[in-house]
Parts: C-alpha cells; structure tokens; sequence
C-alpha cells in the first residue's frame, strides 16, 4: 500500500460558496420540476427567484461577516477567496439574476418560447459569475469563466427559430471560444512563469524573487487581459457585442449584460491587482489605453445605429470603459467607482433592456429609431421610464449614472491622470447625445413625416406583474442611488481584496 | 524561468510547419491526376451521391455525443477513486455518492426528454390503432347491412 493512513478528508468550508450552492442547487432543484412533470414555466420562474433572493440573503451574510468580524479568508485550499470584494460582486450577480428571472417570464410568454430549462441555464450561468467574482486561482477563474459563458451561448440562442437569435449564439459561441482559448493561453504562461496558478502565491513569489526576465509573465498578462477584455466587451476585442446583443432575446442581453460584465471585471481585478501586483506599471498603461479607446469607440459608434438594441450595446461597451477607467486609475477611490458603477450599471441596463422588451413586441420587430418616434403619446409610462434609464446613463445629476460617473472620475483626479479624466469628460459628453436623441424621438417627433400614410395603430403594450416589479425596482435604485448613494459608495468602499 | 525553456516547442511548431507544407507539396508534385466527374464531387462516404445535397436531414447522434460526454467523465472521475477507495474511506464514498447523485439529474432529464428514443417515433399508440380499426370495421358492416 503506497499510502498507509486513510487520506484525511479536506476541512470542507461550505459557508464560502454558500450562495453559488444555493444558485447551482436551485438550478437542479429546477430541472427536477421539469423531470417531474412540465407544468407552468411561471413556477419555474417563481422558484429561480426565491433561488437567486436566498442565494442574496447568503450573500449579504457573508458581506456582513468579513466587513465587521473582519473574517476574509481562503477557502478549498485557495481556491476560493471570501473577502469584501468577492462577497460584494456576488451580491451584484444576485440582483442582475433576480432582474434577469423577473423580466423574463412575461417576454417569453409573449414569444411563445416559454420553457423552464431557461431558468436553469441562467442560475447555472449566475453560479459561474460568482464563482467568478470569488475565484482566487487561474483555474478557478477560467473554470467559472466557461461555465458562465456556455450557459450564455445557448440563453443567446434560445429563440432558436428566430435567424437572428440563431446568428447571436453562433458569433457569440465562435468568439467566446476563440476569446476562452486566449485567456487559457495565458494563464499557461502566467503558470510557466511562476510554478503556480494560485493567485496569492504568485503575488508572494514576485514579492519574494526579483524576476530578471518578465517575459512570460509579461506575455501571459497581455493574454489574460485580451481574453477577458472580450467578456467585458473593450474595444478592440467588443466585434461580438453589437451584433450578439441585437439578435439574442432582449432579457437575455439584459442579463448578460449586467451578469457577464459583472464576472468580467471581477476576474480582471483579481488576477490583476491579486496576482500581478508586482506589475502594476506595466499593466496599468495598458488599461488606461484600453479605456480611453473603450469610452471613445463605444461613444462614437453609438451614434451611427439606427436600431435601439444596438445604441445599447454600443452603450454598454461605453460604460465598460468608463468602469475600466476606474481600475485604471490605481487609486482606493477609482476602484470604489468602478465596484458602485457597475452596481448602477446593473440597474440601468437591465431596466433599459426590460423596457425595448416590452416595446418590440412580438417577434421583436420594432427596434429601429424610426420606431420609438412620438413613443411617449402612445405608450406614456413606458416612454418616460426609458427616458428616465436613457437620462441616468447620460449621467444626468439625480440618477445614479452621475454619480458612478462622479465617483469614478473622481479616482482619476486623485491619480493625477488628466489624459484619462479628459477623455472620460469629452466621451460621457459625445455619449449624451445619442441617449437624448432617443428621448427626442419619442417626445418630439410626429410618428411619420409629413406627406406620409398613417401607420396602423398597434395595440397596447401589457404589464405583467413580475415585470413591474422589476421596472419599479430599477428605477427605485436609479433615483435611490442617485440621491442618496453614500450607503453603497461606503459598501464599495470596504469591497476590499483580500490580499 | 526564461523564454529559451520553450525552444523545443518552437521547434516543435516549426516542425509541424515543416511536415504540413511538405505533405501537402509534395503529394501535390508525385500523386498521379485522373479526374473524373465522380472524384470531383464533394466526398460523401465514397458513394455517388443521388440526390442534390442541400437538404435537412436530422442530426440525431449529436445527442449521443453529448450524453457520451456526461457519462464519460463520470467514469474519468471513477477510476482514480476505485484505485483509492479503501484509503479515502467514507470521504470519499460520501463524495463519490453525491456527484453521482448529481449525474442521475441530468439521466432522469434526457430520459422525460426522449433522447433515448432512437426509434422512428410512433404516431399513434396501439389502443388508437385498434379502435381506429374497429370503427372503420362497424362503419363498413353498417354500409353493407344498408
């Protein structure tokens, strides 16, 4: 016998990955329904809500625990790391799957592609964002990476008789794999320059040697932050996002948007101030380049769509830019901006999504400007509450977009990074004018030129319960954040890593 | 570490290069060339095709391959633990039990699922087929008696 003792069993520390076990079991939980008999996807539904509030309520625990019994800690030899900052983004995924079951039920319903599987694939893909935003090894990282973007790939494709749904899970699969292969290159790299894919480690190794010849290590950075520069959608790598966010069906995009981002950013953070600390003045020009293009790029591409689905993922990719601006800049301060700005960015999106949902009804024709002309006449509510989203993301003072935006641009200033500052300043101006735009369309213009036929009227856009719970629930926060945000700017304060 | 411990790699690659681009040279320089019309069609198992190709036609083993992949790696996970098995005691039994139990979802899914109905599927059940029989039969006997 090569080994004598019975091999002790590891100290199994379930309370660290309490909420993704709570997500992940509701997930099975839900495949068991549909095993036992199809009923009502609404229960499905019902079911992954509880699921994603009790996963929160799991979440928001361990939130309380490591900010005042001071109790961050590694987890499964390493693996996992139970910190502010990863009990934070948890928390985040948690809304953005709550928003995501919450605007779903009604639109596929109304598309008559309603299946319980949905909910399944999006808590799995929520437990992936999680185990993101917790991941404290490279492996972990690209573990959770895949198991996020898979179920993604087929929520995208999930109209599957729709032609552009079946184009957004094709491109969104290619380049997600092609993106997963870079980001797995690097991590190989990043391994074969310091022995370990164990994030704390690698930071000890580099504090405890002087590397000579950073090479490798060099080369695997660029890698990892290519591969997850796709995820978060920055601008050389964001070809996919107009074109997946256009075709996938739109409460999926509303969560991928928010979720995907979300698990991004985080695993960009980590690897990079946990792992590469010691690199920081390579790394740092790097994102300071890629925000700069990012907030242009996403700005001034904006302003070319004539579909709505489409300004909004040139919008996103935007403020993805505007969040790196915030990691870029290297300060508490910046970082405390980009951790509240992504909270804010949650609910915009998703109640921005919710909204185009409602309004293209079925089939998802009517996404063109030229659609949401005179909007507010017909459909009053709905036409203020996008305008309402359009102006918080414009970073109109009183929503919360202004003061992400504030919050961000403020670390910038502490870094003494006026380059950056100015860029952010000109790009959130330029990106004004195509959210008003929009608002214009619809409060300003006749439905069609003078000259032309009437279009015949269509019928009046239906409110289910659930989806008013999640519109008055975004915009609750948009305001609520935007008045009074120091209560979550003080939480994104003490979001901290652990090492 | 340094980038010199990765050359056999590049030589590897560049071999791999090497070896491709010669294959595919040299077998373009010395293979004889007879086409005929039959050669020149795109390859479908080596059989005429009879019908134009751009048809749907279902792609049932893709299932196969999936459920393959699912019980794969349940046996992959197997092994090491049945070399180990006295030594990780109820540890690993325990945890053994619960990935199993964790696969036996997803079979239940595929099963409710049909995927394991390879067989054309029936359209009507054998009590439909019967009674549709009967009532033809006395709808028959009716006409002659009349």
């Amino acid at each position: 016998m090569l080994i004598a003792d019975a091999i002790a069993a590891p100290p199994s520390d379930w309370w660290a990955i309490a909420p993704q076990l709570v997500l992940g079991g509701t997930a099975v939980v839900i495949i068991l329904m549909i095993c036992v008999k199809r009923v009502d996807p609404g229960w499905n539904a019902l079911v992954a809500a509880v699921g994603t509030v009790a996963s929160g309520v799991f979440a928001w625990e361990q939130w309380r625990q490591v900010t005042t019994d001071a109790n961050p800690r590694l987890a499964y030899s390493g693996m996992i790391a139970v910190d502010g900052f990863s009990a934070f983004l948890v928390l985040v995924v948690c809304v953005a799957a709550f928003l995501g079951v919450l605007l779903a039920d009604q639109y596929f319903k109304r598309e008559g592609i309603d299946r319980g599987e949905y909910y399944a694939l999006l808590l799995f893909s929520a437990c992936g964002m999680q185990f993101m935003a917790a991941a404290n090894n490279l492996v972990m990282v690209f573990v959770a990476l895949e198991l996020l973007s898979i179920c993604l790939y087929v929520l995208s494709a999930w109209n599957r008789d729709d032609s552009r749904s079946q184009e957004a899970g094709a491109k969104y699969l290619l380049l997600g794999a092609y993106s997963s292969a870079i980001l797995l290159f690097g991590i190989a790299l990043l391994y074969g320059g310091t022995g370990t894919t164990n994030l704390a480690r690698m930071a000890e190794i580099f504090s405890e040697n002087v590397t000579r010849e950073p090479g490798l290590v060099l080369l695997g950075m660029v890698f990892v932050i290519v591969g997850l520069g796709f995820k978060i959608a920055a601008v050389p790598f964001h070809m996919w996002t107009p074109d997946v966010y256009q075709g996938a069906p739109t409460p999926v995009v509303g969560f991928m948007a928010s979720g995907a981002k979300i698990a991004g950013f985080a695993g960009l953070f980590r690897v990079l101030e946990t792992g590469l600390a010691a690199f920081e003045f390579d790394w740092q020009p790097l994102l300071v380049g890629l925000a700069i293009v990012t907030m242009l790029g996403g700005s001034i591409l904006a302003i070319a769509q004539r579909d709505v689905k489409r300004m909004l993922a040139y919008s996103s990719i935007a403020h993805a830019g505007f969040i790196l601006t915030g990691l870029a800049s290297g300060t508490a301060a910046g970082v405390r901006g980009a951790l509240f700005y992504l909270v804010a960015y949650v609910f915009m999106i998703a109640g921005a999504f919710g909204v185009v949902a409602l309004l293209a009804r079925r089939g998802e024709r009517y996404t063109s400007l030229d659609d949401y002309r005179d909007m507010f006449r017909r459909e009053p509510v709905l036409a203020t509450v996008l305008a309402f989203f359009l102006f918080a993301m414009a970073g109109i003072p009183g929503t919360s977009g202004f003061v992400a935006k504030f919050a961000v641009f403020t670390g910038v200033a502490d870094a003494h990074q006026w380059v950056l500052l100015t860029v952010g300043t000109v790009a959130s101006v330029i990106s004004a004018y195509f959210y008003l735009r929009l608002v214009v369309y619809m409060y300003m213009r006749p439905e069609v030129d003078e000259g032309e036929a009437q279009p015949a009227a269509l019928p009046r856009v239906r409110w289910a319960p659930a989806t008013v719970v999640a519109l008055v629930l975004t915009v609750f926060f948009t305001i609520q954040l935007g008045i009074l945000p120091q209560g979550l700017l003080d939480m994104a304060g003490k979001a901290t890593l652990l090492f | 570490m340094q980038l010199g411990d990765y050359l056999p790699i590049a030589v590897m690659g560049l071999l791999a290069l090497i070896f491709g681009g010669a294959s595919y040279v040299l077998s373009g320089l010395l293979a004889p060339r007879k086409p005929t019309p039959e050669k020149l069609q795109p390859y479908e198992c080596g059989i005429v095709p009879e019908y134009e190709p751009p048809q749907r036609f279902p792609v049932q083993f893709y299932l196969i391959a999936v459920i393959f992949i699912a019980f794969d790696i349940e046996v992959i996970f197997m092994y090491p633990w049945a070399v180990r098995m006295r030594d990780l005691g109820m540890f690993g039994f325990a945890l053994m039990g619960s990935f199993m139990v964790m696969l036996i979802v997803p079979l239940i899914y595929i099963i409710r699922e049909g995927v394991l109905d390879w067989a054309p599927r029936r359209r009507h059940s054998r009590d439909e087929l019967i009674a549709r029989y009967r009532a033809e039969h006395e709808a028959a006997a009716r006409e002659e008696a009349a």
